[in-house]
């Protein structure tokens, strides 16, 4: 052989890794491999800071524009509408916020890094379920700009602190389960522009045609039915009496079905999908 | 057992059927080689038997598990490199391994330390705390192949290893494959060159339009194809074909005029008089700017085992790509 004494060292050190590696740690659970995803979400944001952009400035511009557009005549002055305003505008924003979930997913699953994901031993679904934990944490802080921005122009919730953070666990969880849609849609569709543009049409009606911005007794019956129905509407009223301190039971029971609903039906949809992606 | 075992392999993207009944038996340990140039299916067929991809056809052992019903356990005794950067770019290379190694189910200063012991092993140490991203090719190569051997794999693929790799790095990425057969890992790897081929792999399949074409030792493979060739380049590509003239008489071999218009090549076999050629050109008053005689190229492997070469594929199997990587 001519090989060289550092091409030799360089070989025993490849030996000595693979015989260090032969031994297999036990397999991570559901639970850990997820969280390790989703501390790669997190490792993204400190890497990649500029993706905070829509979950600190669209809080920031929805906030003002709606309250100080709308304010003086819908309820006659800013701070009685804020009142109303601000259990909505927080839903609108974090609900607005989830659609980025898919286009981001749409564009790192096309890297060969989902190709090694997929292949490993590990609980089919965390990789999406981390890359989801991981917004939790964008939606947490889009949600806390909203609060401070809405109590600092004079939102007061009467349901106190308790009240506030019950509000924003609920929005949260709403959030995930939502974005199961947002994954499948990533799935299906090629391009992130596509997947934009397909969420947009979804979440539009969503959150425009719902109760946060006005009370549908003053809608046409057509759109109340349809405001009536809606998951959004359903969100923001529990939210609104979580917040004023006086819960709607059956209001939350039957958004919590509703969440269900979202992650048993798009959950499925999206690992099929997953799977069978090439 | 064999490490790998596939039976009319059969793999469809639409109407293109990218691969088309592919038969293997791959030794357990050792190297084996796929070669085929771009297209011809080498990437599918081990996406397919890494899990990554359903089969549409044909039956597939890996290490003894069906690839269909035993995806899991093929998935736990495997590893992957495949051939575009197979790690996370907005990470950096500690970032990534440790990502793994949690993965793979290491605590987590345990998944530091083998991340750190990784790196340093494969001599890049100094970038582990730097954005993939930021990493040459041949740093992204070792890193790539570090991340696939956190836990020793029982077999290990990998797609093209030294595409577009410099001869250093690819020397280097040599060494490793050669470490990893030491340490008694399966190694496939496909690649375009035959010479890569040649100095890993104890036996090669060449793969064309998603069939098995030719399969053997490397010496049965080159037994096939010729000694080897011959490539003359002229200085003055007017006199080229006069020069083709020289060279076909004297070998009496068929003599290809290359896209580049002062190159010329030709097969040799055993009783080549190759020899003879250089004073004829000089008699011809033919200046000669290079006279060499190398291994057959892949080009010429093509061309005796189809008797096209492998770029007529490249039409039609650009379709095949687009396919694989859009879809």
């Amino acid at each position: 052989m001519t090989t060289l004494s550092k091409d030799a060292s360089e070989q025993a050190a490849v030996a000595d890794v693979l015989r260090s590696g032969a031994t297999r740690p036990p397999r991570p659970n559901a639970v850990a491999s997820s969280l390790s995803f989703g501390w790669r979400a997190l490792l993204k944001i400190k890497h990649v800071p500029e993706q905070l952009f829509d979950v600190t400035m669209f809080p920031i511009m929805f906030t003002l524009l709606f309250t100080y557009l709308f304010g003086g005549a819908l309820a006659g002055s800013t701070t009685a509408y804020i009142q109303f305003l601000l259990p909505g505008i927080l839903v609108q924003t974090v609900v607005m916020i989830t659609m980025y979930t898919g286009v981001t997913l749409n564009k790192d699953i096309e890297k060969g890094v989902f190709d090694r994901f997929r292949s490993l031993p590990i609980w089919r679904p965390s990789p999406l379920v981390g890359a989801l934990l991981g917004d939790v944490v964008r939606y947490s802080l889009a949600s806390v700009i909203v609060l401070i921005l809405g109590l600092v122009i004079g939102f007061r919730p009467d349901g106190g602190l308790l009240g506030v953070v019950a509000s924003i666990a609920l929005l949260l969880i709403f959030s995930f389960c939502l974005s199961w849609v947002w994954t499948m849609i990533a799935m299906i569709v090629r391009t992130e522009a596509a997947v934009m543009g397909v969420s947009m049409f979804i979440l539009f009606p969503l959150t425009f045609a719902s109760n946060i911005f006005v009370d549908p007794q003053t809608m046409p019956g057509w759109l109340r039915a349809f405001v009536e129905v809606n998951p959004v509407s359903f969100l923001v009223t529990s939210i609104r009496s979580l917040m004023s301190g006086e819960p709607d039971a059956t209001k939350l029971a039957v958004t919590a079905a509703m969440c269900g609903g979202f992650l048993l039906v798009f959950g499925p949809i999206t690992m099929r999908l997953y799977n069978r992606k090439t | 057992m064999p490490a790998i075992e596939t039976s009319g392999l059969i793999k469809r993207f639409g109407d293109n059927t990218a691969v088309d009944g592919i038969d293997l038996s791959v030794p357990s340990g050792g190297v084996y080689g796929v070669l085929g140039p771009n297209g011809a299916g080498k990437t599918t067929t081990i996406r397919m038997l890494a899990t990554l991809l359903p089969i549409d056809g044909g039956s597939a052992r890996v290490l003894g598990h069906d690839v269909a019903s035993e995806a899991d356990a093929i998935r736990g005794k495997v590893s992957l490199t495949g051939q575009f950067a197979s790690l996370d770019e907005d990470l950096t290379g500690t970032e990534n391994l440790i990502l793994l190694a949690r993965l793979y189910g290491y605590s987590r200063p345990a998944a530091r330390s083998r991340a750190d012991e990784l790196l340093t092993a494969f001599g890049i140490a100094d970038a582990g705390s730097r954005q993939v991203k930021t990493y040459s090719g041949g740093m992204r190569r070792r890193i790539d192949i570090a991340a696939s051997i956190i836990v020793t794999p029982e077999l290990i693929f990998l797609d093209e290893p030294t595409t577009g790799l410099d001869p250093r790095s690819r020397n280097q990425v040599w060494d490793i494959v050669r470490a990893l057969v030491g340490g008694g890992t399966t190694v496939l790897l496909t690649t375009q060159y035959l010479d890569e081929a040649d100095q890993l792999a104890g036996r090669i399949a060449v793969i064309d339009r998603g069939k098995v074409i030719a399969e053997g030792t490397t010496g049965e493979l080159k037994a096939s194809v010729g000694a080897g060739s011959l490539h003359v380049r002229v200085l003055d590509p007017a006199r080229r074909s006069e020069a083709a003239a020289i060279l076909r008489t004297i070998l009496s071999e068929s003599v290809t005029e290359e896209a580049d218009p002062v190159a010329l090549s030709a097969r040799l076999d055993r009783t080549s008089s190759v020899a003879a050629a250089l004073p004829a050109f000089e008699d011809a008053g033919i200046a000669v700017a290079s006279f060499a005689i190398g291994q057959p190229s892949l080009d010429e492997v093509f061309l005796a085992l189809t008797g096209h070469p492998a770029d007529d594929e490249s039409a039609r199997t650009n379709a095949t790509e687009r396919t694989e990587t859009s879809s």
